[in-house]
């Protein structure tokens, strides 16, 4: 479905701030995974999924979707298959346009804008049919720009219109950390309903160790621009905080008291 | 006076069109653009000097919009493709404009006096239906003007609601989330402007007509009588929708020019004084709303203060309601 192989990128190359973002990443994502990232800032997570999108390009390496080689394709065409959820709340919504306008920006992803009416009648019914699945009343409140709702409600509707087309691929980029812990279980839940009902192929990066553990069916550590890590669907049953530290430890074999820190 | 207010409300009409392409650039793709100053001349000079050489002005007209397309295109190319700043691909397009008009029109200025223009062939119509020739100019400049603001707000209240209309304004509103919906903001710009750029051409056409003849120098600070419109109609009417938004560009277009022939009948302002005019209500529109938010937002809390200082003495005094009542009286 998603892979990636031997991919290198390297920021300010031949410059005193030259750095290693990513190097010799190998991963591949079947139909279905639902994989979770950890590593502290500056690991290569961000690099990673700005690579996946298509937002930076890689310096060496192949990436495929669906047997499909991306590697060049710009954003906005790549797009089409990625559904993709900000840190940011604000990041994935336009503000200035209404709940039933940005749905219809999402819902015309993977076919050709055209002249036609963005919200029609028949739109209008499925837009209110799947907001409903966010138990959030937003169903009720089609026409209410977007910038009047609240931080959580417009990142549960981020969500919703980076799912409700099925992507091939879907890339979650710390999309629960700038929300209160109460906002962030319940975009958490959503989370794990949403890729459950679509079956979607999922890529989560997270700070947070027991989100990590607690959703999708393998995980994997970065460090220093490596995936240092792996734990397949089997492994990660039985996994818990300490044992995913212990692991980090012993791989770096170094006290990381900062990065305890950063991670738990 | 009557004869001033009804020139007013015309040019305001003819002029709407104009303001309706600025508000597409500046409000709706966020996009500060000033080529501006340099398509409403284009299309001036090319509808001037086809009719001049025998054209039907009709067509003329519409050809003047798309040569400003093609103008709007260029600034989105130099900002999307050449990564130019927005403002600076603006000035750029607008300075090689002055030139490229002068070689349309061939010299700095293009009467079209004793021509056929669009609006003496509406006058024409008017005298055959049986109305006197100056009823006919007014009541046909306005009536066909009315219609052609209405239709060109029709088009961008329907083309903003399309799919790639929708697009367009999320590109304006948050470019990183409508890439992430697989839309090409580059070609978005570049489309938005273009539209922009036709319909201030398309109104420059139109003036040149209207005041019988086309000028090199008649775009200087339209881009700023533009704004004034959008920011002056969006003050009076508001901009609940995109649909009430549109007309009030077009009531902001109208109460413009009717507000500047009225300051031109002051004694001691002259006609060259029109763009210090418009400059001091674009400053004003700017300035005085948020001061009287200020204002508000400041009565608001003394009163409030006000309000907690006056429950403070009562609950202090306890028992002394009688004295706060004589207090009062007093």
């Amino acid at each position: 479905m998603l892979q990636l192989k031997g991919i290198y990128k390297v920021f300010h190359e031949g410059t005193p701030d030259e750095k290693i973002a990513l190097q010799n990443i190998h991963l591949t994502l079947r139909k279905g995974d639902f994989v979770t990232v950890i590593g502290s800032n500056g690991a290569g997570k961000s690099t990673l999924m700005n690579l996946i999108s298509g937002v930076l390009f890689p310096d060496e390496g192949t990436i495929w979707i669906d047997g499909q080689d991306v590697t060049m394709m710009p954003e906005y065409v790549r797009s089409r298959y990625i559904g993709r959820v900000f840190q940011d709340p604000m990041a994935g919504t336009a503000p200035n346009m209404t709940i039933e306008e940005n749905l219809a920006m999402a819902y015309t992803r993977n076919q050709k804008r055209t002249l036609r009416r963005g919200v029609t009648k028949k739109r209008r019914d499925d837009f209110r049919e799947v907001l409903s699945t966010l138990h959030l009343g937003l169903e009720n409140r089609l026409q209410a720009k977007v910038g009047l709702l609240s931080g959580g409600e417009r990142q549960a509707l981020s969500l919703l219109m980076a799912t409700f087309t099925e992507p091939a691929i879907l890339l979650l980029d710390e999309h629960t950390a700038a929300l209160d812990p109460a906002r962030a279980e319940l975009i958490t839940n959503l989370t794990k309903e949403i890729v459950e009902r679509y079956r979607l192929t999922t890529l989560m990066v997270t700070h947070n160790m027991q989100q990590a553990i607690d959703l999708g069916n393998r995980l994997i550590m970065m460090d220093k621009g490596q995936i240092i890590f792996e734990v397949d669907e089997n492994e990660k049953k039985s996994l818990t905080v300490e044992k995913l530290l212990a692991e980090f430890q012993r791989i770096r074999g170094e006290q990381l008291v900062s990065d305890r820190a950063v991670l738990s | 006076m009557l004869t001033a207010m009804t020139g007013a409300v015309e040019s305001g009409l003819i002029y709407a069109l104009m303001a309706l392409g600025v508000y597409l650039s500046f409000r709706i793709l966020d996009f500060p653009d000033l080529t501006v100053d340099g398509s409403f001349v284009t299309g001036a000079a090319v509808a001037a000097t086809l009719i001049v050489n025998g054209a039907n002005p009709f067509v003329a007209t519409c050809l003047a919009l798309f040569v400003g397309f093609a103008a709007g295109c260029m600034t989105g190319l130099l900002h999307t493709a050449g990564k130019v700043n927005p403002l600076l691909s603006g000035i750029l397009m607008m300075i090689a404009l002055y030139s490229i008009n002068l070689r349309i029109m061939g010299r700095s200025n293009v009467p079209l006096l004793n021509q056929k223009t669009v609006f003496t062939t509406i006058q024409e119509w008017g005298t055959k239906i049986g109305l006197d020739s100056a009823a006919a100019k007014t009541w046909g400049i306005l009536l066909s003007m009315t219609l052609l603001a209405l239709l060109f707000k029709w088009f961008t209240d329907w083309f903003l609601q399309t799919e790639i209309g929708l697009a367009i304004r999320a590109t304006g509103d948050n470019p990183r989330m409508i890439r992430s919906l697989s839309a090409n903001t580059n070609l978005l710009i570049v489309l938005g402007l273009g539209l922009s750029n036709a319909m201030v051409a398309f109104s420059g056409a139109l003036v040149a007509q209207y005041g019988a003849f086309a000028d090199v120098g008649m775009g200087i600070g339209m881009i700023i009588i533009g704004l004034a419109s959008v920011i002056i109609g969006e003050a009076v009417f508001g901009t609940k929708t995109i649909a009430r938004a549109t007309l009030a560009v077009i009531g902001g277009a109208i109460i413009y020019r009717i507000v500047v022939s009225l300051a031109l009948r002051v004694q001691f302002l002259e006609t060259g004084d029109v763009k210090l005019i418009t400059a001091c209500i674009v400053i004003l529109a700017l300035v005085v709303p948020q001061m009287v938010r200020q204002q508000k937002e400041k009565k608001r809390k003394e009163e409030k203060r006000r309000n907690r200082a006056q429950v403070m003495a009562v609950a202090a005094t306890g028992k002394g309601e009688a004295d706060v009542a004589v207090k009062r009286d007093l």
